[in-house]
C-alpha cells in the first residue's frame, strides 16, 4: 500500500483506580496509510473511542497512555506534552465527535468558530478567513453559506450542525480525521448523507479517516480496511470486503451474523451470548473465551497474537499452525 | 426585546408597590414615634397634636396613599428626628454607601472570577486547594466578625488602616467622595473587604463549579481537538459559557451588598444609609425607614432588570430570531 501516515504499536490506555490499574486499551497495533479509511468497530466499551482520544492526545485524566508508541508521519507523538501536541491538533489530526448538538459552542456564531479555527492554523486575515469559512460551508453542503455563516448553532438542525462540525474539522486541512461515531446521534435518513459527504471531502483532499463506529453498514460503505475491537484489543483487522464476506475471528463471525440482510437466505440473526467482560474482570487468556463457541484449551491459557490469515490478521488460536491439528469442534 | 423590557418594568413596579405596602404596614408595630419625639413630660393634648401633625390619626390606607403620592415625586416626608426632608438626608448619605458597595462589588467580582477560573483550571494543584479551603472561611464567618477581626489586625495591632469613618471627603456639590483623598482611600479598604468577602468567595465557588462543568462539555473537547490555544479554550469558549449563571448570582449579590452594608457600616461607623437606617430604627423615624426600604427595593429590582437584559447580550439562544430558516 501507499505511504504510512499513522502507526500505532502496542498502545495501552489505562486508568489508575483505587483497586489497581484498569487497562481499557490493551496493546493495540494498527496502521493507517495516507488517504485511507480505516473503520473501527466494536461494542460500547471496547476501547474504540479511547484509542482515538489517545491518538489526538485528548484522553480525559485519570486516563493515560500506559505504553506503546503512536507514530504520526514519522514523528512519535504519544509522549508529546499538551503544548507540543496542540499545533498538530486540527492542523494535522482533526477529530469529529458523536453529538453535533453539543460539539459547537452555543454562544458563538458558526462563522466566528470557523474563522477562529482557520486563523489558528493558517495565516489569514479576518477577511480571507471569512471567505475561506464560506467556501468550507459551501463544500459541506450548507445552503446559502454567505448568510448562514452568521447564524448560531441552535439555528441549525442536527444534520446541518454535523456538516458545520465537518467544516470545522477540515478547516486546518488535516491529514487524518478521527471520526468518533459521527452519525450515531443523527436521524437515519441523514446518516448516509453525512458519511458520503465526509468520505468524498476526504477523498478530494487525500485525508485519511479513522472511522469509529458500531454501525456495520457505515463501515461497509466507507472503509477500505476495518478493525474489530473487543475488550480493548484488536480481534481481527483486514480489508473491509474480506472481513464482511469472510470473517475469521469467532467474534467477528458473530458480529457479521448480527447484521440483517435484505437479500439472501432468511436465517435468524445471530446473537452472541453474554456480554463483554468488565475491565476489572477480564478473563485469563483470550478475553472472548467465555462467549466463544469454538473455545479450546489454549484460549484459557494465553491470548493469541495477531496471526496473518489470507489478507487479514486474526487474534485467534484457531488459526495457529500448532493447534490446527489438535482443534476441537 | 423591547416588549420584554417593558413587561419586566411593569412587573418591577408591582413589586415595588408590594414592598412599600409591607414595609409601611410593618412600621405600625415597631413602636410609636410620638413617644420618642416628645419625651417624658408630655400631655395627652401634645400627643394628639403631634399625631395629627404627622398624619398618624388617619386610617392606614390613607397614610399609605399619601406616602406613595409623595414617593413618586421623590418626597418621603420630613424626618421625625432631624426635622429635615428625608430625601435630602438620604442624598447626603447615599454616596458613602454607594462608594463602599461599588468598591466591594468590584473587589468581589475581580477576585471571585479570577480565583474561580484559577481553581477550576488548576483543580488539583496545591494552590487551588489552599484557596478552596480558605474560601470556606469567607463563606462561613459572619460579616461583623470578619470586620472586627480586620479592625483588630490592621487597625489595632498593626495600625496601618483606620477602623472607623470615611476619612477626608471631597465635596463635589452633589456627591461627597472619599476616592480623592489618601485617607479616604485608606478608610474604604477594610469595610470594602469586610462587605465583599462573602460575595467574593461565593462568586469564586460558583465560577469554579460552572467552569468545571463547562470544561467537561463536548464543545470544549471539540475546541481543543481543533487545536485552539489553551487561552482561547479557557477564556474564549469556557468563560463565556460560565458567565450566564454567574451573572445571575453576581447581580443578586450586588443588591445584597448594598442591603447588607448595614452591618458593615455599623461595625466601621461608616456614614452611609445603612447606619442611617439603624439609627432611624432606634428612634422610630418612620419616614427614613420607609424611604430606605423603598430605595433598597428599587435597587434590587433595577439590578434584576439589568441582569435579565444582560442574558440577552450573552446568550443568543434567548434572542428572538426573525431570520431563522
Amino acid at each position: 500500500m501507499s505511504e504510512i501516515l499513522l502507526k500505532i504499536k502496542d498502545l495501552i490506555v489505562e486508568f489508575p483506580t483505587r483497586r489497581g490499574l484498569l487497562r481499557a486499551v490493551d496493546k493495540v497495533s494498527f496502521e493507517i496509510s495516507k488517504g485511507e479509511v480505516l473503520g473501527i468497530v466494536g461494542e460500547s466499551g471496547a476501547g474504540k473511542s479511547l484509542t482515538g482520544a489517545a491518538i489526538i492526545g485528548l484522553l480525559e485524566p485519570p486516563g493515560r497512555i500506559g505504553g506503546g508508541e503512536i507514530i504520526f508521519d514519522g514523528q512519535r507523538i504519544d509522549n508529546l506534552s499538551d503544548e507540543q501536541m496542540r499545533p498538530l491538533r486540527g492542523k494535522r489530526i482533526a477529530m469529529i465527535f458523536q453529538d453535533p448538538l453539543t460539539s459547537l459552542n452555543p454562544l458563538y456564531r458558526i462563522g466566528e468558530q470557523l474563522v477562529e479555527t482557520i486563523q489558528t492554523h493558517l495565516s489569514m486575515d479576518n477577511k480571507q478567513a471569512r471567505i475561506r469559512a464560506i467556501e468550507l460551508l459551501d463544500e459541506v453542503g450548507i445552503p446559502a453559506p454567505e448568510t448562514r455563516i452568521d447564524a448560531y448553532p441552535h439555528q441549525f438542525s442536527g444534520g446541518m450542525r454535523q456538516r458545520v462540525v465537518i467544516a470545522l474539522a477540515l478547516a486546518g486541512e488535516p491529514d487524518l480525521i478521527i471520526a468518533d461515531e459521527p452519525t450515531t446521534a443523527l436521524d437515519v435518513s441523514v446518516q448516509a448523507q453525512i458519511i458520503s459527504l465526509l468520505k468524498n471531502l476526504c477523498k478530494e483532499r487525500g485525508t485519511a479517516i479513522m472511522l469509529i463506529t458500531h454501525d456495520m453498514g457505515v463501515i461497509a460503505e466507507t472503509a477500505d480496511r476495518m478493525a474489530v475491537m473487543y475488550s480493548g484489543q484488536i480481534a481481527e483487522i483486514g480489508k473491509t470486503y474480506d472481513l464482511i464476506r469472510n470473517p475469521k475471528h469467532p467474534y467477528s463471525v458473530g458480529l457479521m451474523g448480527s447484521i440483517p440482510a435484505i437479500k439472501g437466505d432468511v436465517k435468524r440473526l445471530v446473537q452472541i451470548p453474554g456480554s463483554m467482560p468488565r475491565l476489572n474482570n477480564i478473563p485469563k487468556g483470550c478475553s472472548f473465551n467465555p462467549r466463544c463457541e469454538k473455545v479450546f484449551e489454549p484460549c484459557y491459557i494465553k491470548r493469541s497474537p495477531l496471526i496473518d490469515v489470507g489478507n487479514s490478521s486474526v487474534a485467534c488460536w484457531l488459526y495457529d499452525e500448532e493447534y490446527k491439528g489438535a482443534k476441537k469442534k | 426585546m423591547l416588549a420584554f423590557a417593558i413587561r419586566r418594568m411593569f412587573q418591577s413596579i408591582i413589586v415595588l408597590l408590594v414592598v412599600g405596602l409591607v414595609a409601611f404596614s410593618m412600621f405600625n408595630f415597631v413602636g410609636d414615634p410620638v413617644d420618642s419625639m416628645l419625651g417624658q413630660e408630655r400631655t395627652d393634648a401634645d400627643v394628639e397634636r403631634v399625631r395629627i401633625q404627622l398624619g398618624l390619626d388617619q386610617p392606614f390606607p390613607v397614610q399609605y396613599y399619601k406616602f406613595l403620592q409623595g414617593a413618586v415625586k421623590g418626597n418621603f416626608g420630613i424626618s421625625y428626628r432631624q426635622g429635615r426632608p428625608v430625601s435630602q438626608i438620604i442624598a447626603e448619605r447615599l454616596p458613602a454607601t454607594l462608594e463602599l458597595a461599588f468598591v466591594s462589588a468590584v473587589l468581589a467580582i475581580i477576585f471571585g472570577v479570577a480565583l474561580g477560573i484559577f481553581t477550576a483550571i488548576r483543580r488539583n494543584g496545591w494552590a487551588a486547594n489552599t484557596i478552596m479551603s480558605l474560601s470556606l472561611i469567607g463563606v462561613s464567618l459572619p460579616t461583623f466578625l470578619i470586620g472586627i477581626l480586620l479592625i483588630y489586625i490592621f487597625a489595632v495591632e498593626l495600625g496601618w488602616l483606620s477602623s472607623f469613618g470615611r476619612g477626608d471627603v471631597v465635596d463635589l456639590g452633589w456627591w461627597r467622595t472619599g476616592f480623592l483623598t489618601k485617607s479616604g482611600l485608606l478608610a474604604i479598604i477594610l469595610p470594602a473587604i469586610t462587605l465583599g468577602l462573602y460575595q467574593m468567595t461565593l462568586i469564586m465557588r460558583i465560577v469554579r463549579a460552572e467552569m468545571l462543568e463547562v470544561l467537561r462539555t463536548d464543545y470544549i473537547k471539540f475546541a481543543r481537538a481543533r487545536g485552539l490555544s489553551k487561552r482561547a479554550v479557557n477564556f474564549g469558549h469556557a468563560l463565556k459559557n460560565t458567565m450566564v449563571p454567574v451573572i445571575t448570582v453576581t447581580g443578586m449579590q450586588i443588591g445584597s451588598i448594598i442591603a447588607f452594608a448595614i452591618i458593615t457600616e455599623t461595625v466601621f461607623q461608616w456614614p452611609g444609609v445603612g447606619l442611617l437606617f439603624i439609627n432611624a430604627i432606634r428612634f422610630v423615624d418612620i419616614p427614613i425607614m420607609a424611604a430606605y426600604l423603598m430605595l433598597i427595593s428599587v435597587m434590587f429590582v433595577s439590578i434584576n432588570l439589568i441582569v435579565d437584559l444582560l442574558y440577552f447580550a450573552i446568550d443568543p439562544r434567548l434572542r428572538l430570531d426573525k431570520t431563522k430558516g
